[in-house]
């Protein structure tokens, strides 16, 4: 009864809500149901949610003739490539820095805080004459250090402080008891700093499986290395009138995005709320 | 330290204390070796891929080059003065600024509202609208344009489908492909697409108002709205500008969405300054590539950038001052 009566007074903004994010929602409804429709019914026009005739020729199509296998295990390959990178350089370097005073502590971080500010030019250019002077041009290698090589550095801060807030008397049993360096950081800072290491994952992972203009750069003359964005992207480009098939080309690009958040999200909006605070 | 000294104790001292000062330096040093091991991959990663190319950038931008070989033409400021004489450029740069600032006029207090309403604790769902409203925020920016460029197209496009339905207007709208449409059309996009990000800032900040507050104010008789204007609005001004130039910041990149919509088109209506740069840089319709104009237009939006950056930044130190010495 006093739900009830909860939810009826709710009801004007409940109906306010519901309709604002049912047509926020449009494109995906639009994504999801089109790529179930057949071709024809698509000419066919109308605006119809529901697929006639459900249909998975388009996910066939996109996934063999459309070269999206490719594009899915290159964006696999350079996300979780990105990940791993970024955790292993920022989670060190955080702990280096956020533990202990060794001498040129304060140079380092005034040059990582320095650098978010300074006007930065055209990066891209000295990146791709850097990436093909260590011979990484056309390769995954190469997109892959571009993308995690740059401006982790928010990352890197969020590791300092939250090493440098665990209590001085952890480490100090643990020398005890015998641990050295490295057996300090990898079986007991790195499992404390859970919550850093999700949040790190998931904005590298989001902005790893997201990107567009590295890969697009990186990959002008190497379709075969296109990653998602840049494949459908290309996709548009020869073949516009295939709606169907983008439609099932953006579920693939799309979906496993969102699976990722749904288990980290928590990581990822503390994360966001932390940015404003701090 | 040693000013003040007499002349005659220097040679003493000189030769003595700095020895003894880089003695205790290396025992630090080495007492810290692993700190330097742990921090040395991130070093060289940052000297490569983030000082080296910032430094090349400012290098590049002297210089006449196409990319081929190493810069040997140098021209002084004349990339610069190129840059800030060509029309195209200032159509570019206004239109970036442009799209930052639609972000804070316009999708800010948008998100504020949605914030407010979904801020009640009590309301149902309230997990499933944040989630829905934030899942264009992490969906690939480029894979969004494209399927935007489909729904807003003229022939069947299901926007213009919907709107010819319901009668609202006789003729499709050409929406991507008329001058004067097509950027307030892809603000528009872009403001959807990140809506999500000002939203959990806000509630974030919310969360940071005393429950309290809004108990007394019941109490003492105040409307929704009235609560609304007199303590949300209030409290929230300090996080505000912190939010402000977050969004500022993070929207002065639309690269991915006017690439894959427009690609700065028509006449370049929708070019904003990484388009263009990215023409000179790979696409160059003189036929060969100019890196050091490019780099130079890189360089002068980046100064632009920082200047706004700093004024904002000063702004709300003022405010705080301000409203720290009024209280």
């Amino acid at each position: 009864m006093y739900r009830l009566n909860r939810f009826l007074r709710q009801l004007p903004a409940q109906i306010l809500l519901l309709v604002f994010t049912l047509i926020w929602s449009y494109p995906f409804i639009w994504i999801i149901s089109s790529s179930f429709k057949s071709q024809s019914e698509m000419f066919l026009g109308g605006i119809n949610i529901i697929p006639k005739e459900p249909t998975l020729d388009n996910f066939v199509r996109a996934w063999d003739l459309a070269n999206f296998y490719q594009y899915f295990f290159n964006s696999v390959i350079v996300t979780a490539s990105v990940v791993l990178l970024v955790l292993v350089l920022t989670s060190m370097a955080g702990y280096a820095l956020g533990r202990g005073s060794m001498p040129g502590k304060k140079l380092i971080m005034t040059m990582l805080v320095m650098s978010m500010f300074l006007p930065k030019g055209f990066t891209i250019l000295p990146l791709f004459e850097l990436i093909v002077g260590l011979g990484f041009n056309n390769t995954l290698m190469g997109v892959i250090l571009a993308e995690s090589g740059p401006s982790k550095i928010v990352s890197i801060l969020l590791f300092v402080g939250y090493f440098a807030s665990l209590p001085k008397e952890m480490e100090e049993s643990a020398t005890i008891d015998g641990a050295g360096y490295f057996r300090m950081f990898f079986s007991i800072m790195l499992p404390l700093s859970k919550p850093i290491l999700g949040t790190v994952t998931i904005f590298s992972f989001i902005g790893a499986w997201n990107a567009f203009f590295v890969p697009l750069t990186f990959t002008l003359s190497k379709p075969s290395l296109r990653t998602l964005g840049v494949g459908m992207y290309n996709f548009f480009g020869t073949n516009s009138v295939d709606w169907t098939g983008l439609a099932a080309g953006a579920v693939m690009s799309v979906v496993p995005i969102i699976i990722v958040f749904l288990f980290l999200q928590r990581y990822f909006i503390e994360g966001l709320a932390g940015s404003i605070k701090g | 330290m040693g000013y003040g000294t007499p002349q005659q104790s220097i040679p003493a001292s000189a030769g003595k204390a700095p020895l003894s000062k880089r003695a205790e330096l290396f025992k630090q040093i080495k007492k810290h070796r692993y700190h330097y091991l742990f921090v040395l991959p991130m070093l060289v990663f940052f000297a490569a891929f983030t000082l080296w190319p910032m430094i090349a950038s400012w290098y590049y931008s002297f210089f006449n080059w196409d990319g081929i070989g190493w810069p040997t033409d140098f021209i002084g400021l004349g990339n610069f003065r190129e840059v800030a004489s060509d029309p195209g450029f200032w159509n570019a740069f206004m239109n970036t600024f442009l799209f930052a600032l639609t972000h804070v006029l316009i999708q800010m207090p948008l998100a504020l509202i949605v914030a407010v309403i979904l801020n009640n604790q009590f309301l149902s769902g309230r997990n499933v609208y944040r989630l829905l409203l934030f899942v264009p925020v992490i969906s690939t920016t480029a894979v969004i344009g494209v399927i935007f460029s489909i729904l807003l197209n003229p022939l069947g496009g299901a926007i213009n489908e919907m709107l010819l339905g319901t009668g609202l207007i006789n003729e499709p709208i050409n929406f991507l492909g008329s001058t004067a449409l097509a950027l307030p059309t892809l603000l528009a996009v872009s403001v959807w697409k990140s809506f999500g990000t000002p939203m959990i800032y806000w509630l974030a900040g919310l969360q940071t108002i005393p429950g309290e507050l809004f108990e007394a104010a019941k109490i003492d008789g105040a409307s929704k709205v009235q609560s609304f204007f007199r303590i949300t609005v209030p409290m929230l001004a300090p996080i505000g500008l912190v939010i402000t130039l977050l969004t500022f910041i993070n929207n002065l990149d639309p690269f991915d969405l006017v690439r894959t919509m427009t690609e700065g088109g028509p006449v370049k209506a929708t070019d904003v300054v990484q388009t263009y740069i990215f023409r000179y840089a790979f696409e160059p319709e003189s036929g060969s590539s100019r890196y050091g104009f490019a780099s130079a237009a890189g360089i002068l939006f980046s100064l632009a950038v920082l200047v706004v950056v700093i004024i904002q930044a000063l702004t709300g130190k003022y405010a705080r001052r301000s409203g720290t010495k009024g209280a």
